[in-house]
């Protein structure tokens, strides 16, 4: 089966001359559908980097990137937003969702621009806020809700287009912790259900919800330890 | 993304920050309405003034006395309103019109255009006294009777004098209505004595009203009448005339009128031997034309005045448009993650823009026309439909192109630096 990801020795430099940063020195890193992979590594260990990359936010220096089979590399910008649209689903730390929006608008934008038609639009984000527990707080506007119902709704937002693959970027980095235990909760129930999840974090205690934990030091990847299986797609799907 | 999806975007964009939208939008409102407003003032003046030129009648000819050099341009404003026939300067090899010349106009069968010649001499602002109130009259016109025909003058009450009464030389007078009023109010002014200058004309008839008196130009109802003789005999003196107002036999006949003045009155001052004529013959038709062509760059100026705040206006949606983007880069930022293509971005922010220009021009246009409906300075402004239809569609095309910039911007931003933005 083709994994989900397939990074094969990218780098990443950023500037020229004396004064380039190497951010990425060359990471190698495969993953297949259905795992949990948990990202690690100190400020400037290259993973923020490493997860614009996977995101298609930014394109490498070098290597090759696959992503669901597809190479990313050498797309121009209109195509790695369709791959952003229909492939990648985000969640930031700052939750990033839209002011003055309701969470349900906030849901249904990347649908919008998927070119998704405005019934079939309401439909699924009313699914997929129901799914993160929210279907009562679908008027409300993002300053109306709280830290941990933001990062619901953007994680509503980040699962409405079914994609094939969820980057979560320090997601509870901002959240206390009774909020951090549902958030990680959603998480652990959507990997269940056969989502591939990679989550970058430095706190610990969010690694081990993981099934596979991938540290980084310095632009390269020093550890690679699996804790759990990839779930049985088959078994998830039964 | 479809276009209403993209509207409801841009509305929302705009409707966050209302006070802002609706202070750019009033830069547009106050371009597109004086755009409007100005070119209907400047039409309107000029409406005013064709309008006070054939009052004059459409058939009438004036002929005035003009020197080598300053011949052409003289006669253009010369049969109307308050223009200085007593003119200093060098007059060598001229002749001076005469009532011979008008007489000659109509008396000769080489004229046969000519209904009537009007021999006319002005004094300009005489003042006329009645039991104490007194008036300032812009124009004293010595002439003789024919000149009510061909000046379009009629009378509202009394009798016009005779032309027996124009050859004895008998101070009668015929009073314009705001002369009229000035002086005697409410008293019927038939029979009484105004003194001008000292000397004493009995009124006979009063005019109608010519109009609306405009600011601009002086009352054409200040104005009195009174026989050639007892003009020159009291207060211009036996020099030449000032005009001779010449009256077609008809409208098409003014062109013939014309060639036929001009050969007559050539041959009687010798124009053949000095090369040069020393007068002019100008019709309504060419002093139309020459004051239509100052009201156009009159109009042209206002409405230049005008196009500057409409593109001030547009400055304003640009820089707004600006402040907008780079406040709200993070968002940009997160929509471009989730997938927004540039385009959509640009869209947005285009429309944006075009709103805040539309809604301005719409509400500049409701404004200028509210504010044509005034009169302004003395003018009533003629609405151009045309000043319109040019305003609403600069004011749409600004705001595209001068939010095309700052869209442009917004979309070019890389998704990975509009989200770290804070």
């Amino acid at each position: 089966m083709t994994p989900v990801l397939d990074v094969r020795s990218v780098t990443k430099v950023y500037g020229s001359g004396d004064t380039a940063v190497h951010a990425l020195r060359g990471v190698s890193l495969t993953v297949e559908r259905g795992d949990y992979v948990a990202i690690m590594g100190a400020s400037g260990s290259g993973k923020s980097t490493l997860m614009n990359i996977i995101g298609c936010l930014d394109v490498p220096t070098g290597g090759r990137y696959r992503l669901d089979g597809h190479d990313v590399g050498g797309l121009d910008e209109r195509r790695l937003a369709i791959l952003r649209n229909r492939r990648i689903g985000f969640v930031f730390q700052s939750f990033n969702l839209i002011p003055r929006m309701t969470a349900r608008a906030n849901v249904e934008l990347p649908l919008a621009y998927g070119g998704v038609r405005a019934a079939e639009r309401r439909r699924r984000a009313l699914a997929a806020l129901r799914e993160v527990g929210l279907e009562d707080r679908t008027g409300h506007e993002p300053n109306e809700l709280s830290g941990g119902q933001q990062q619901r709704v953007a994680l509503a937002r980040a699962l409405v287009t079914a994609p094939t693959l969820l980057l979560a970027d320090e997601p509870t980095g901002a959240l206390d912790s009774h909020s951090t235990e549902d958030v990680l909760r959603l998480f652990d129930g959507l990997n269940r259900a056969g989502r591939t999840l990679v989550v970058i974090t430095h706190e610990a205690d969010v690694a081990t919800h993981a099934r596979r934990i991938v540290r980084l030091v310095d632009g390269r990847i020093t550890e690679d330890r699996r804790l759990a299986p990839v779930a049985d797609l088959a078994r998830a799907a039964r | 993304m479809n276009p209403a999806e993209v509207l409801r975007f841009a509305l929302r964009g705009l409707a966050a920050n209302k006070l802002r939208s609706a202070l750019t939008t009033l830069g547009i409102l106050i371009g597109v309405a004086s755009v409007i407003v100005l070119v209907a003032v400047g039409n309107g003046s000029s409406e005013q003034i064709k309008k006070s030129i054939q009052r004059l009648g459409a058939d009438s000819l004036t002929v005035t006395p003009s020197t080598t050099g300053r011949g052409g341009f003289r006669g253009g404003f010369g049969g109307f309103g308050g223009s200085t026939q007593q003119q200093s300067g060098p007059r060598t090899q001229a002749h001076d019109l005469t009532v011979a010349d008008a007489t000659a106009l109509t008396g000769s069968g080489d004229t046969p255009s000519v209904k009537s010649a009007s021999p006319v001499v002005t004094s300009q602002s005489v003042t006329a006294g009645y039991e104490g109130t007194s008036a300032t009259i812009s124009q004293f016109v010595g002439t003789t009777p024919t000149y009510f025909a061909a000046a379009n003058k009629t009378l509202a009450s009394g009798a016009l004098f005779s032309a027996s009464d124009e050859a004895a030389g008998v101070k009668s007078v015929v009073l314009g209505s705001s002369v009229a009023s000035d002086l005697f109010g409410r008293v019927d002014p038939l029979g009484k004595k105004v003194d001008v200058n000292g000397i004493r004309f009995t009124v006979v008839g009063v005019l109608k009203a010519t109009g609306s008196s405009s600011s601009s130009f002086s009352d054409p109802d200040s104005i009195a009448v009174a026989p050639l003789t007892a003009v020159q005999q009291s207060l211009t003196g036996y020099g030449g005339l000032d005009q001779i107002i010449v009256q077609a036999t008809g409208t098409d006949a003014v062109d013939s009128a014309q060639a036929e003045i001009t050969a007559l009155l050539g041959q009687r001052h010798g124009v053949a031997d000095s090369g040069t004529a020393d007068f002019t013959v100008s019709s309504q038709a060419s002093v139309q034309s020459a004051v239509s062509d100052s009201t156009k760059t009159f109009t042209v100026l206002l409405g230049a005045v005008a196009a500057i705040s409409l593109l001030v206006g547009g400055i304003g949606i640009t820089n707004i448009m600006l402040v907008t983007v780079t406040e709200r880069t993070r968002e940009i930022g997160i929509r471009k993650a989730i997938g927004a293509p540039r385009g959509a971005i640009l869209a947005q922010f285009v429309v944006e823009a075009t709103v805040l220009s539309l809604i301005g021009g719409l509400l500049g246009v409701a404004a200028g026309v509210a504010g044509s409906l005034f009169t302004i300075a003395g003018v009533k402004p003629v609405l151009v439909p045309s000043s319109i239809v040019v305003a609403l569609a600069v004011s749409v095309a600004i705001g595209l192109f001068f939010g095309g910039f700052p869209a442009g911007r917004a979309a070019r931003l890389r998704p990975i630096e509009a989200l770290r933005h804070e």
